[in-house]
């Protein structure tokens, strides 16, 4: 049989490889040039080596930011796991009650982040807000632009509003697909309703809640959009998580350089995170 | 242990029944002795799992009520009346272990750890999953998983009855000859109430004593599988059981005769009613033969499976399939056949005419 070689097909795979290079490789690439220079700008650039990952290595500012945004990513996966699931567990399985929940559930989520932001910012004004003033009138000292903790109080509430949802979603999900078969058999097994929740419930739920614990991860580790609307990374630097603080650095200061070393570290620490969790979870899948 | 009673049972899914197909279960009446091994067979969506989670207590009835042992169970669940269910698919406890998925069940009713020990590797022994007890049981095979689900079943020895919706459905051919000749073995040994609902009729005929055949949401006829070859009660058995099913052609009813193709069929059973909208003949292809007068047909085709030969032929009211031996010299061309008297019924509206 006579085959017929012909590669020009590759041709067709040009478009995507450009594509891909100029969205991600190129300013990827771009950022670590950044981040071994020096630039006064005017496209003059001077060799640093590896100075500005020292630098930021030991800056006291990058551990500070560090330490806030894990406490604050610890806090939120900490609440809206559990409540994400509760929620879930709670939801009607069948009826018109489904899509009232699912459609409320979606809500938060379509809503642009940096709305978010301002409705919170609005809503929590302790003035005219009516969070902030009706927490005032009933004796609260609440005041989120001035106080750093009503400061976190408030961040983690528009976190909490914004995105349990999404745990809820994929735990529903994963609820909805567990078989009534299962149910049917603890019954008979005689389990009680904790023992359903961790043995059956639980163990199914795995796949959607590693997805929804890395999905939360990421998010929150990276949120910039909602605390910069409501907060601006204040009062002073309470809520200056690593992001706001990264373009602080890098368009309020213009250090090109060091923001450039920083977005590194800060894109590895995730990268290594999630590689961790990830294969942790997982540790058992490979094994069966 | 114990015998099981139902009385008029009817169910239906909806809230509102109309007519007879929104009914799931119509009028289900039925007496299990003490230590029977009963089978539900009916093809899909007849209404034999619903009956079975009636009995076991997953769902309420409609209407009528159900007895262990002359006792009214009819609100009671599933814990309350002490039963066993296994599965169409395995249901594991997939964080557990084998062992304490077997002996879970156990846990549960407070038993002593000792007890729960002795009992566990019995049953454990029995099933052939002594040397995976300690493995993590989401790690096993679908057979060995169902293993499992039988075993939780199986442990307790003092329920009721023990129930069986098509357990051997994800399991190998080979294994379910393997398995199915267990659960009779063990049936034998710990002599409990076996109810095993299949769609499956080699599975239900080589499992229990008494069949019960259900179409529609009826009970069409109980009995020995024998019975139900010999004499189907209904058409429906007669399709449905048998390796070719029971040949089923129009005919005519007077003066308490089979009219056949302008010929009396003579029968064994008697024929005393005869309005009906619509009289059958039933006969068996095993119960047909060539003979040199009586029913003149055409022959069709030869299907030679070795050990018989299926005969397809054509009459004038229909279709008529054969079943003959292997060595059997099958005419050309057109043929005349007989019945055997013994095995050929009348039905009425689908129901036999006695």
């Amino acid at each position: 049989m006579n085959k017929t070689f012909n590669q020009k097909a590759w041709y067709f795979v040009i478009p995507v490889f450009v594509l891909v290079a100029f969205n991600a490789a190129v300013p990827l690439m771009t950022v670590v040039n950044y981040s071994f220079q020096e630039t006064f700008g005017s496209n003059v650039f001077a060799w640093e080596g590896t100075r500005w990952f020292k630098e930021i290595l030991h800056s006291e500012r990058f551990h500070a930011s560090l330490g806030r945004q894990a406490i604050f990513t610890f806090i939120i996966l900490l609440i809206q796991l559990p409540l994400g699931i509760f929620i879930a567990l709670t939801m009607p399985k069948k009826g018109w009650g489904v899509p009232v929940c699912l459609i409320l559930m979606s809500m938060p989520l379509l809503i642009p982040w940096n709305v978010v932001g301002a409705m919170w910012n609005i809503f929590a004004l302790p003035d005219i807000g009516f969070l902030g003033n009706s927490l005032n009138s009933i004796g609260f000292d609440y005041n989120f632009t001035q106080q750093s903790g009503d400061a976190w109080f408030t961040t983690i509430l528009m976190d909490v509003w914004h995105w349990t949802s999404l745990v809820v979603l994929l735990s529903y999900a994963g609820l909805n697909s567990i078989q009534p078969a299962y149910y049917q058999a603890a019954e008979i097994d005689g389990a009680s309703r904790w023992d359903i929740f961790r043995y059956i419930e639980l163990p199914k739920m795995k796949k959607v809640l590693t997805l929804a614990i890395l999905l939360r991860f990421m998010d929150s580790f990276m949120i910039y959009t909602e605390p910069f609307v409501l907060t601006g990374g204040g009062p002073g630097n309470a809520t200056n998580f690593l992001s706001l603080d990264l373009v602080k650095m890098a368009l309020g200061q213009f250090d090109l350089g060091p923001a450039a070393a920083m977005s590194l570290i800060y894109f590895l620490i995730v990268l290594l995170i999630c590689w961790i969790f990830y294969s942790l979870m997982m540790k058992d899948e490979a094994r069966t | 242990m114990a015998k099981i009673t139902l009385k008029k049972l009817s169910h239906s899914y909806l809230t509102n029944q109309n007519n007879d197909a929104d009914w799931a279960l119509r009028g289900v009446d039925i007496d299990w002795k003490d230590g029977g091994a009963y089978a539900l067979l009916g093809p899909s969506g007849c209404g034999k799992t619903t009956l079975l989670n009636i009995i076991s207590g997953l769902l309420k009835p409609t209407e009528g009520e159900i007895l262990f042992d002359d006792k009214d169970v009819t609100t009671l669940n599933p814990v309350e009346r002490d039963i066993a269910q296994i599965f169409q698919f395995p249901v594991i406890y997939d964080t557990m272990t084998v062992y304490d998925n077997l002996a879970f069940p156990l846990k549960n009713r407070g038993l002593s750890d000792t007890e729960i020990d002795s009992k566990v590797k019995e049953i454990a022994e029995m099933l052939e999953l002594s040397s995976t007890l300690n493995n993590r049981a989401s790690g096993l095979t679908a057979d060995g998983k169902q293993k499992i689900s039988l075993g939780r079943g199986l442990v307790r020895s003092d329920v009721n009855v023990i129930m069986f919706d098509e357990p051997l459905t994800v399991i190998d051919p080979h294994l379910k000859w393997v398995l199915r000749s267990k659960l009779k073995e063990l049936h034998q040994k710990i002599n409990r109430t076996m109810i095993y609902v299949t769609h499956d009729q080699i599975e239900a005929l080589t499992f229990a004593d008494q069949v019960v055949v259900m179409h529609e949401g009826q009970i069409v006829q109980t009995g020995t599988p024998v019975e139900l070859f010999e004499k189907p009660k209904h058409t429906f058995v007669g399709h449905f059981i048998g390796s070719p099913g029971m040949n089923i052609l129009p005919c005519e009813i007077k003066n308490g005769q089979i009219n056949f193709e302008g010929k009396i069929l003579p029968t064994n059973t008697s024929i005393k009613k005869t309005n009906f909208s619509k009289t059958q003949v039933g006969i068996r292809p095993e119960f047909i033969n060539f003979s040199n007068d009586g029913i003149q047909v055409k022959i069709k085709r030869v299907s030679d499976t070795g050990r018989h030969k299926v005969i397809d032929t054509e009459c004038k009211s229909g279709n008529i399939k054969i079943l003959a031996s292997a060595s059997t010299e099958i005419p050309t061309g057109s043929a005349h056949i007989s019945f055997d008297q013994k095995y050929t019924y009348a039905y009425g509206d689908n129901w036999i005419i006695e």
